[in-house]
């Protein structure tokens, strides 16, 4: 039986991980964390921030836990991520998995954040000194 | 029939849910699209956008159904 944690939270303590992926079974865990980057295109972030349509989130944050179970041999999975107000440097996102071996970790946190980006009804907003855009929204 | 708007769905049309009885015969998901597209033209300029019914994404042949969560999802951009 396999350990999965999905949560969209105000806050991201990535101290949490560790105890979160570590298994008996395991002989490594591979974690991947999202955080706010300063300059997008040369331009100066303020802040980014983010909304989520929550209820379908959670469904396809399981969704994805539940894939990436079926593909490797995983033993633990968080996929976290975070909404509101976020400023330079925070965490916005953490993945993880744990596995008996690192090549199946490794491959799994991959998965885990690429899906998430993909699918996940999560929208992020960069906020520039003088404007603000929603990223991808257009072509 | 109550539609959800998220992202910069929720700017176009300036709330975050609108009431839409506009629909002579039961939409689809498509005539949604359709729908939204004249009303805002702003639609059409977003890179794409789907529609979930019930929090899963939806095929543009879904039907409608009065009491179905509706929402309009742009494009996503977590992580």
């Amino acid at each position: 039986m396999n350990k999965k944690i999905v949560e969209i939270v105000d806050a991201i303590d990535t101290s949490q991980v560790y105890a979160e992926l570590s298994h008996p079974h395991s002989g490594g865990i591979c974690v991947f964390v999202g955080t706010v980057r300063e300059f997008t295109n040369k331009e100066e972030v303020v802040a980014l921030e983010f909304e989520t349509y929550k209820s379908m989130a959670i469904k396809e944050l399981h969704k994805i836990a539940d894939e990436a179970c079926e593909k490797w041999q995983l033993n633990a999975v968080v996929l976290r991520h975070a909404v509101g107000a976020k400023n330079v440097e925070e965490p916005v996102v953490v993945v993880g998995a744990s596995s008996a071996h690192r090549s199946e970790c490794f491959e799994a946190c991959r998965f885990l954040i690429d899906t998430l980006k993909e699918r996940v009804p999560i929208w992020k907003k960069e906020i520039f000194k003088n404007k603000s855009v929603w990223v991808s929204a257009h072509p | 029939m109550k539609v959800l708007f998220f992202g910069i769905s929720k700017d176009i049309v300036g709330k975050s849910e609108m009431e839409i009885s506009d629909f002579t015969k039961k939409p689809t998901v498509n005539d949604l699209k359709k729908y939204l597209k004249v009303e805002f033209p702003e639609f059409s300029k977003l890179t794409s956008f789907a529609v979930a019914v019930n929090s899963e994404y939806a095929k543009d042949d879904v039907s409608l159904e009065r009491n179905d969560e509706i929402a309009v999802i742009p494009p996503v951009s977590g992580g």
